[in-house]
């Protein structure tokens, strides 16, 4: 399943280290997440679902989904993905007997369709408030939430103390371009990030990116990551900690884990907040078997620990990152079946889509997934035309023998820090969902909180890069740092996304941004 | 509008007037891009040096001036949408330069299959020249000699 050669990447593995899974020894990689290394060890079933016992396989793969929660060290409910091998550690799967792969419990997710049909727990019960209490306490027994440990883990916890200029939470495209342009004039910067990595998802964006060269147009992701962390090392009031979860924003302090052990209070004068975004899931039969993934989640697979996802897979989505993703398929050696698209045409990039078209992926546009096939992990999936009205249309089912099944339509901002704030929110469908009003400089309703990147609405890496501009700039510039010159630095980069955007694809964007682009003017 | 973005493929009315038959069998080759949708790119626009590419604004399609064109082949070393391809007829023979991200890496002497923008099988062609993929951030550019009425057909190359 590990990928020796690629033509992009060189998969640099660490020391083999031996990890117990359920008991059994699994060689793994030292640089792995827990997940990767079992599942290139051919571990599908990840957990089990609480309610009904079904087997469940890791989707986003990045730390958000929780579909991969186990017991690590005598710890229970550690996403899998987020967590990285050491020799002789031990992972067990929690809330099933005897372990995930074969549950027991699983006997009630074939006869309580027949008492409960799904949904109907939200009906049944719901007489009394006494009764609703008993049933679920009775539910809550049989679903589980793993073991708590025995006793209190005997380590020592730090606690440090850190007053900055800024604070940027999270490491991206956004994040650090943030963090750069803040520390270019001067601003004493911290940026945090939960991995050990900077770069956020670009250390999976093997393909070369489009814009102009300013933007580094023609640079593959990969690079682009290397390029800004560089540049960000290079100022030495900007200080970078790696593998710190930011927990909490109260007020101007910022409140993170680092390490797992230590605790780290921010006092800052303005915080950025590039969270980045979540892979959206799908509504179809059988959406939680293990082998429907997000296309993020196979894109770190595949492209960061270099481990295959499968043989044949299915695409759902025909945006760009659907498109991206099925290129990058086929040059690990993957086979893609087909590429699905409910709408009449391709989202993505037409030069994305010819270049897989040409390579033999048929794109099914009006299509949609109807059920994926399989038992304990998928083996197939069912594909309808679509009518005008979005129906299924009977008849026109085609089946395609596929082990994966990505699902790549779409990402949300991930925005919960934004409430901490108690920024002001706006559904707007054109950025991805719950988004922040901003003014044009991305301060967000609060003063000194700023967002940049997908977490202020979806789009890619480079609006990421140009909007994190903008708010380190801004950022910078409140704070008295740079004079003129910052002054005029940022309005240009205003210019610069306003023509970004100016296209037919920036349309929608632009016509999202109107809804919630507060008319808080600042003077320069 | 066209209805590409349905199928994903262009069609001959969706493409750009092929170069003419002088400037294709002049001697060096041409570039050909096949670029129609206009989205926010211009890395081939910046990196030609004779003002070949012309684009009015970063998300305007790149029109190709044939004649100012001199075969030189920057604007296919950057462009990620791989849609550059470098056209030429020598000695009745036709020749396409494609960008190739695959393993195994090609080497001049390699059979190939040919396939066209639909991804069906063409014909069959030869390597003649294979950047070496380091020199190139690990694109690699192949020029691939095949029958001359190819060239207007042949999109992407597998190994056999």
């Amino acid at each position: 399943m590990r990928l020796e050669s690629h033509p992009i990447v060189d998969f640099k593995r660490g020391k083999e280290v031996t990890i117990y899974f359920n008991g059994k020894p699994v060689k793994a990689y030292e640089g792995e997440s827990v997940a990767a290394a079992l599942y290139a060890a051919g571990v599908r079933v990840f957990s089990r679902s609480f309610r009904f016992h079904r087997p469940r396989g890791f989707f986003c793969a990045i730390g958000k989904c929780s579909q991969c929660m186990m017991e690590v060290n005598g710890v229970p409910n550690v996403r899998t993905c987020k967590i990285y091998v050491k020799d002789g550690m031990q992972i067990r799967t929690q809330n099933s007997i005897p372990d995930a792969e074969n549950d027991a419990l699983a006997i009630f997710d074939k006869i309580i369709d027949t008492v409960f049909p799904h949904g109907s727990h939200y009906k049944k019960f719901n007489r009394s408030a006494k009764l609703r209490e008993l049933a679920t306490k009775q539910m809550r027994k049989l679903a589980g939430f793993g073991n708590p440990p025995k006793s209190v883990p005997d380590v020592d916890a730090e606690y440090e103390v850190i007053e900055t200029d800024v604070a940027v939470i999270g490491g991206g495209p956004g994040g650090m371009s943030a963090a750069i342009h803040a520390g270019k004039y001067g601003a004493r910067v911290i940026v945090m990030d939960e991995n050990p990595f900077l770069g956020g998802q670009l250390v999976k964006q093997t393909h070369r990116f489009f814009g102009s060269a300013k933007e580094r147009a023609g640079t593959r992701g990969i690079k682009i990551a290397k390029i800004l962390e560089e540049e960000l090392l290079s100022y030495d009031n900007v200080e970078v900690r790696k593998e710190t979860k930011v927990f909490g924003v109260y007020g101007n302090e910022v409140a993170a884990v680092e390490k797992d052990r230590k605790l780290l209070r921010i006092k800052a004068k303005k915080i950025v907040i590039a969270t980045g975004a979540y892979e959206r899931t799908l509504i179809f039969e059988n959406n939680d078997l293990p082998g429907v993934y997000g296309a993020g989640g196979v894109q770190t697979l595949m492209n960061v620990y270099g481990i295959k996802p499968g043989e044949r897979g299915l695409i759902i989505g025909s945006g760009n990152v659907g498109l991206i993703l099925t290129y990058q398929l086929l040059q690990a050696g993957v086979d893609v079946a087909a590429i699905v698209e409910a709408m009449p045409r391709v989202g993505g990039y037409f030069v994305h889509a010819a270049k897989v078209r040409r390579l033999g992926v048929p794109i099914y546009t009006r299509h949609t997934i109807v059920r994926a096939v399989g038992n304990k992990k998928v083996e197939g999936a069912v594909v309808a035309q679509l009518d005008d009205r979005w129906q299924p249309v009977p008849g026109t089912e085609k089946k395609f023998d596929v082990d994966f099944i990505c699902v790549a339509v779409g990402l949300s901002p991930a925005h919960e820090l934004l409430y901490h704030v108690k920024a002001q929110m706006k559904f707007v469908p054109e950025l991805g969902g719950l988004v922040p009003l901003r003014t044009r400089y991305n301060e967000t309703s609060v003063e000194g909180i700023y967002v940049a990147g997908d977490v202020a609405g979806i789009e890619e890496a480079t609006a990421a890069i140009m909007e994190g501009r903008i708010a380190g700039l801004h950022a910078a510039m409140s704070l008295g740092y740079g004079g003129e010159d910052v002054k005029k630095e940022l309005e240009e980069a205003v210019k610069d996304i306003e023509a970004f955007r100016a296209g037919p694809f920036g349309e929608r964007i632009c016509h999202g941004l109107e809804k919630c682009t507060l008319e808080k003017e600042v003077s320069l | 509008m066209s209805n590409y973005l349905e199928r994903g493929y262009l069609e001959r009315e969706d493409l750009p007037p092929f170069p003419p038959e002088e400037r294709l069998t002049s001697g060096k080759p041409v570039a050909y891009i096949e670029c129609v949708q206009p989205i926010p790119c211009s890395p081939c626009y910046e990196s030609c040096r004779f003002d070949a590419i012309q684009m009015d604004n970063i998300n305007d399609p790149p029109k190709l001036d044939y004649e100012k064109c001199t075969g030189c082949m920057a604007c296919i070393r950057v462009c990620p949408g791989l849609a550059i391809f470098m056209l030429q007829i020598k000695d009745g023979k036709g020749y396409v330069t494609i960008q190739y991200e695959f393993l195994p890496w090609l080497q001049k002497g390699d059979r190939v299959k040919l396939y066209n923008r639909k991804g069906e099988e063409v014909g069959e062609g030869t390597v003649t020249w294979a950047l070496n993929p380091e020199r190139n951030d690990r694109t690699q550019l192949v020029t691939i000699e095949m029958n001359k009425d190819l060239i207007y057909e042949v999109r992407a190359v597998r190994k056999r």
